[in-house]
């Protein structure tokens, strides 16, 4: 197993009026931020976002997260439970970590939470499973991105504001695919055509598109994460769909991961997203600016919800004067939120988890001709999970 | 309608097939010649695949892009063939099974420090990028249809290779009884190392075809490797036209059954049971396939030895 070590500190030196701003008084050892993310497998372009966007505000600050340097100490957990357990143990037991983040995929953050949950805070980046969201909810658990339903809800909403009366829904056959479409179908009040579930590992969706032009719904809906919606997305452009009958889908399809290796095929497609890169919102130009100077690459909704998990951990070590270890005073400090978020205005529900607004965005090509999400409406205002009133925490 | 739709879930079924037989082909021969089980086999498909979106980006054609996609997967293959493989042939199947999972290992990274995480962008050249009415009301897409044409001509290619050629003889020889091959005087390494490029080549001109289809990503060729497995133990390990009515039936039972299963259960079936049962049996259908022809013929339906 890898750790990579990214002595952040040293970047600092690459900015010397940073370092000649900063009173020359003995800090002593610089807070320690555990990362657990996934950085091998399919789903490594995902935990590489959230890294780079985390990092990003780190470096951006010359190594400091609100006012105070730190270290942000990075593992792999190669999509595995078993592996994010045992770098979560190492992490909190030994190390004395007490402040935590970026797991990509729920059943990683599963199996990590009781270990982190109570030493330490975990901020989730990204995975927002129904099980911490609900009575399971936990006061030092924090989730900056969503609850993993949001984006599902948003669509289902959108295309009954649409009218849309016959939709065509497909998804993976395991967990999350099928609290997918449960999440769309919450919202969505039109006939289910069909609801398809497909293998985990399918290739190939000709017999799916087929038997999508025989039932010629209005919409098509697809959750389908990774690799998966690329391989689906192209199959329909071929297919002659594309243009035909409307692709909708959530943000983690359509996002800049995804879009650069689509190509035109993904044009006109819609979906869900709490972010988007054209959000007119001061923190989002610097956001995007500096990430796209840094990386050259357009950042991801996965890249935004680093960044945001930066900021507030920052904004939260800046009102705690670093006193991370007070379990309670750093908790509450997170959850007041105080923090410029790349979506504007941000604030936690009852149970640590988003009330916000989702938007829905168009694939376009911009005056770059780059391949894009533009929005084109909102979904939701001030949107609250369906698991919230389950949650005991006092508001 | 109905008919409508077989004949287009037919040619769905055999452009997955002929797809399949191009990997599932190098990996057949690889172990009925070598007995060696190369797990990174997958590794070439999926070099393939990233050097000819590369070329075919760079260059914009994407003929070209075809061509340096079997030429990496080759190349590689050699490579691979030279500096492990060949460390291999008088060990165990487990030792090998470690030595190339260690192969997958390594090429996924490098593919990733070479290509970075994010999957990378292929797609089917202009004129093919649209549909051909194949029978009146039966719009299908065009560039299925010339993936099919590419693995039909690799097929044929392959068979003409194995059985008109004095290299074909050789191999066919080396995969009934080394040792003899070795005793008239052909050297072995040479063939070996011929056969090794030859499924490379193969792998690789998969990986390119279908990169247009599937996603360009790391770990693309595990993916697709598992069905190669499949392909190869249903139609008889170390036999090409084995290899060739496997990879067609697994693409064939394999689209049948999502085409039409939910279509049957539903009249068996309330809706809802009935969706549920299809999508468990259609994802369980290959591998139902493979237990049957186990049951039926052990040794797979064109043995090696028969």
């Amino acid at each position: 197993m890898t750790i990579h070590r990214r002595r952040l500190l040293g970047t600092a030196a690459a900015l010397p009026a940073a370092c000649l701003a900063a009173p020359a008084i003995a800090q002593g050892e610089p807070l320690r931020i555990g990362m657990i993310t996934t950085l091998s497998g399919p789903g490594a372009a995902l935990g590489a976002d959230i890294r780079d966007g985390f990092t990003l505000v780190v470096k951006n600050a010359g190594g400091r997260l609100g006012g105070l340097p730190v270290e942000v100490v990075v593992a792999d957990d190669g999509l595995r439970p078993e592996n994010g357990r045992a770098i979560a143990e190492r992490m909190v037991r030994r190390d004395r970590i007490q402040v935590l983040t970026g797991i990509v995929f729920s059943n990683v953050l599963l199996a990590v939470a009781p270990v982190v949950l109570g030493p330490a805070t975990y901020i989730s980046a990204n995975a927002g499973p129904s099980q911490l969201a609900g009575e399971g909810c936990h006061p030092s658990y924090f989730n900056v991105a969503w609850q993993n339903d949001n984006l599902h809800e948003a669509v289902g909403q959108y295309v009954t504001q649409a009218n849309v009366r016959r939709a065509f829904i497909l998804a993976p056959n395991y967990p999350a695919g099928r609290d997918a479409l449960t999440g769309f179908k919450r919202f969505y009040r039109g006939e289910v055509v069909s609801e398809t579930y497909t293998r985990l590992d399918q290739l190939d969706y000709a017999a799916e598109l087929a038997a999508i032009r025989a039932a010629n719904p209005e919409a098509v809906y697809i959750f389908l994460p990774g690799g998966l919606g690329i391989n689906f997305i192209k199959q329909y452009a071929a297919a002659g769909l594309r243009g035909r009958i409307p692709l909708y889908g959530p943000g983690f399809s359509f996002d800049q991961d995804v879009l650069p290796a689509v190509g035109d095929d993904a044009l006109g497609c819609f979906n869900s997203s709490q972010w988007a890169l054209d959000l007119p919102v001061p923190a989002n130009r610097q956001f995007v600016d500096t990430f796209e100077a840094e990386y050259r690459r357009l950042p991801s909704l996965y890249a935004s919800q680093g960044y945001d998990a930066a900021l507030l951990i920052g904004s939260a070590i800046a009102a705690t004067r670093g006193r991370i270890g007070d379990r309670d005073a750093f908790n509450a400090a997170v959850r007041r939120a105080e923090f410029p978020s790349v979506r504007g205005s941000f604030r936690f529900g009852n149970n640590n988890h988003p009330i916000q607004t989702i938007y829905m965005r168009e694939v376009v090509k911009d005056a770059r001709a780059r391949v894009v999400n533009r929005t084109i409406g909102t979904a939701f205002e001030n949107h609250v999970d369906a698991y919230a009133a389950q949650c005991r925490l006092p508001a | 309608m109905t008919a409508l739709l077989l004949v287009e879930q037919t040619l769905n079924g055999l452009q997955f097939g002929v797809m399949l037989f191009m990997i599932a082909a190098g990996l057949t021969l690889i172990f009925g010649i070598m007995d060696v089980i190369n797990l990174a086999h997958g590794s070439l498909y999926m070099a393939g695949a990233f050097v000819g979106a590369t070329v075919t980006a760079r260059t914009g054609s994407f003929g070209l892009g075809v061509l340096a996609g079997a030429a990496a997967g080759a190349l590689l293959a050699l490579v691979m063939e030279l500096a492990v493989i060949r460390r291999l042939y008088a060990r165990d199947h487990l030792d090998q099974v470690l030595a190339t999972y260690a192969l997958i290992l390594t090429f996924n990274e490098g593919v990733k420090v070479l290509w970075g995480p994010a999957p990378i962008f292929l797609a089917a050249p202009p004129p093919l990028a649209g549909t051909v009415e194949v029978l009146p009301g039966v719009p299908y897409p065009a560039y299925r249809l010339v993936v099919i044409v590419v693995g039909l001509a690799a097929a044929l290619f392959l068979g003409w290779l194995i059985g008109r050629t004095r290299l074909g003889m050789r191999i066919r020889a080396g995969t009934t009884n080394r040792e003899t091959v070795e005793a008239l005087g052909v050297d072995i390494g040479v063939l070996f190392a011929l056969v090794f490029a030859i499924g490379g080549a193969l792998a690789g001109l998969a990986g390119v075809m279908a990169g247009p289809v599937l996603a360009v990503q790391v770990g693309m060729g595990e993916q697709i490797l598992i069905l190669a497995f499949v392909v190869i133990v249903v139609g008889g390990l170390g036999s090409v036209r084995g290899a060739f009515a496997g990879a067609l039936l697994v693409g064939l039972a394999d689209t049948w059954a999502r085409a039409f299963l939910p279509v049957l259960m539903r009249g068996l079936l309330p809706p809802a049971a009935a969706d549920q049962v299809a999508a468990n049996l259609g994802s369980v259908a290959v591998y139902l396939l493979m237990a049957v022809v186990l049951a039926v013929r052990p040794q797979g339906l064109f043995p090696r030895h028969a």
